[in-house]
């Protein structure tokens, strides 16, 4: 950032981010809560707010939104309710929103945010409350608005985080640290393409020149559904708003107090959103049709047991338990399946090692191909620990277990019939084995001669010739066996 | 104690609640709804100082239902009484973006 020499600035940045959860139903009705559905077909009287129509509670939203909180470090209130915020709009068919205002499920708490540079970031949470979606409204027709109430009274975590981030970067892996989170937990998919995560970051600077303290106002954005619009975005701001104060020194919280501003995600630019006339006269007050909620430590527990070893600590572990690089381990902490998938196979009595890199190798290859986590590629645990187990003893290279994965992963099947399959058990056979060793040495001189003159390059050329066994034996020479004979026909 | 309220403030009620009210209609609707507030100042005599807030008259709680499909209305069934519909959308006048 271009600043004067004496300006000190720190950006404050909070997020509201709202999640999705994965219930079969609707907050408040039986209808099918479901993304990508024909327009107006998940829907019934309750969600399109005909008169009459009463709301029931669903248990599972309260629980996915207790385990959430719990997991986030939260309090769960002994007590909560549930609240109308009252605003009209065609997406709103009710004209309020059933929400919570002053006794929300979760309160308190903190998340470890994950850093690029190996760190980790603690961002405090405020609160996270239940509340419903809203429907969708389509703006294609430029004469008229189409609405689809689908999405009407889809459960929605609202989480709000104390202002503890400080540049575009910690913004983003706060969000992304979420996502990770609420998939970990199994309560929501939390797919940006499907709406299942929405972001409103709130920004401001504290500048500090010649000892005084001046302040912008804060500006919140609505409904960012990417990371990299939330990243963007939070970057222009910080920019734009000390541009901003440096010419207009009366740009200041003080002066001007809150501000909303929209983001393009074509130029990149927030823009200002004048606020629509009495936009926050929500005249909040208790629903009458819904009861209040009161958790005990018992219910709570339940829940609290559900939890889990979460993702930081898990990849603690594989650090020391496995050895794993942080690499490894946080590649393998990405999702929880994907991790379950390593623990299992080596109480299974595979080493985790070998696991690791079967599961980082071809497995997140196809993963990555096929745009899913590790563990949806489809090989099991057991399958991953007896191919592992093959390997550990010799009875398929490391090339031909690859080929094997290879098979197993499109035709399916088990690791040593598909090896026998296709032909590539290692071959025991000494005399075989014998003819490619002696096959290799015959076919390179030169390389010989290099080793036995005790080359700089020798370790090199070794490498070399045990690669042209492994080629010669189209992978089925067990490699120690191999690597054995060849040197003992190097020295002799 | 007003016995009336102010005619901005009926103006500013009545647009949140999407109502249109002639000029005579306010001034009718402002001494009513002060007549109504000022029985809300009587109420605020009484002493609540040790009173709980109450969320709820009756005293259920935890009513909540399991997460499990029920029937839904087809488009056609939920769009009967729509003034204006485009295949199965709703359709109203334009408005901008989304209200959440």
């Amino acid at each position: 950032m271009t600043t004067t020499t004496a300006d000190k600035i720190t950006p404050i940045i909070g997020m509201e981010i709202h999640v999705e959860l994965d219930t079969a139903t609707k907050m408040f009705c039986r209808c099918r809560n479901r993304f990508g559905d024909p327009p107006n077909t998940n829907v019934c009287p309750v969600c399109l707010g005909l008169p009459g129509a009463l709301p029931v509670m669903n248990r599972q939203a309260v629980e996915f939104s207790m385990k959430a909180g719990l997991a986030l470090g939260c309090t769960v209130s002994a007590f909560s309710k549930w609240d109308r915020k009252s605003y009209y709009y065609p997406d709103l068919p009710k004209n309020y929103q059933i929400s919570q205002y002053d006794l929300p499920l979760n309160v308190g708490g903190a998340i470890e945010v994950p850093l690029a540079d190996g760190q980790v970031k603690r961002v405090g949470i405020i609160r996270a409350h239940l509340e419903e979606d809203a429907g969708k409204n389509l703006h294609d027709d430029p004469t008229s608005t189409k609405v689809d109430l689908n999405r009407a009274g889809t459960p929605l975590l609202e989480i709000v985080s104390q202002p503890d981030m400080h540049s575009a970067e910690e913004a983003g892996a706060y969000g992304r640290a979420m996502q990770r989170l609420v998939r970990w937990l199994s309560v929501s998919q939390a797919n940006m393409q499907m709406g299942h995560m929405r972001f409103e970051p709130n920004i401001n600077l504290h500048i500090e020149r010649e000892g005084a303290l001046y302040k912008t106002p804060i500006v919140e954005v609505k409904n960012l559904n990417s990371f990299r619009s939330l990243e963007r975005c939070v970057e222009f701001e910080i920019q734009r708003q000390y541009a901003q104060w440096r010419q207009d020194p009366n740009y200041t919280l003080e002066k001007l107090g809150k501000e909303n501003r929209g983001f393009d995600d074509v130029t990149g630019k927030t823009v200002f959103q004048r606020e629509k006339e009495e936009a926050h006269d929500y005249r909040y007050f208790p629903d009458p049709d819904l009861m209040p909620v009161v958790v005990d430590e018992a219910w709570s527990g339940r829940i609290a047991a559900q939890i889990g070893e979460l993702p930081l600590p898990r990849r603690a572990r594989y650090m020391q338990q496995y050895a794993l690089s942080f690499k490894e381990a946080d590649a393998l902490t990405q999702d929880a399946p994907s991790g379950n998938l390593l623990d299992e196979a080596v109480a299974a009595g595979a080493t985790a090692k070998r696991v690791t890199n079967l599961l980082l190798g071809r497995i997140a290859a196809t993963a990555n191909e096929r745009g899913c986590c590790l563990a949806e590629v489809g090989i099991t645990a057991g399958q991953l620990a007896e191919l592992a187990k093959m390997m550990d003893a010799g009875t398929v290279s490391a090339s031909a277990a690859d080929r094997v994965l290879v098979e197993m992963i499109e035709k399916g099947g088990e690791p040593l019939t598909t090896a026998k399959a296709l032909n590539l058990l290692a071959v025991t056979d000494t005399a075989q084995l014998e003819a490619w060793v002696d096959q290799a040495i015959t076919a390179n001189p030169e390389i010989v001669a290099q080793i036995r003159a005790g080359d700089k390059k020798a370790d090199k050329a070794r490498g070399f010739l045990m690669g042209q066994i492994m080629k010669l034996s189209a992978g089925k020479a067990p490699p120690a066996q191999a690597k054995a004979m060849l040197e003992r026909k190097l020295i002799g | 104690m007003s016995d009336s309220i102010d005619k901005k403030l009926v103006r500013h009620v009545a647009k949140l609640a999407r109502i249109s009210m002639s000029d005579a209609q306010a001034t009718a609707m402002g001494s009513q709804l002060g007549a109504i507030l000022s029985y809300f100042d009587k109420l605020k005599e009484l002493d609540t100082e040790k009173v709980e807030p109450m969320a709820h008259p009756l005293d259920f709680t935890n009513v909540l239902a399991d997460d499990q499909l029920g029937a839904s209305l087809s488009c056609e069934q939920a769009l009967a009484n729509a003034p204006q519909r485009d295949e199965c959308f709703f359709l109203v006048p334009k408005v901008i973006g989304d209200s959440q």
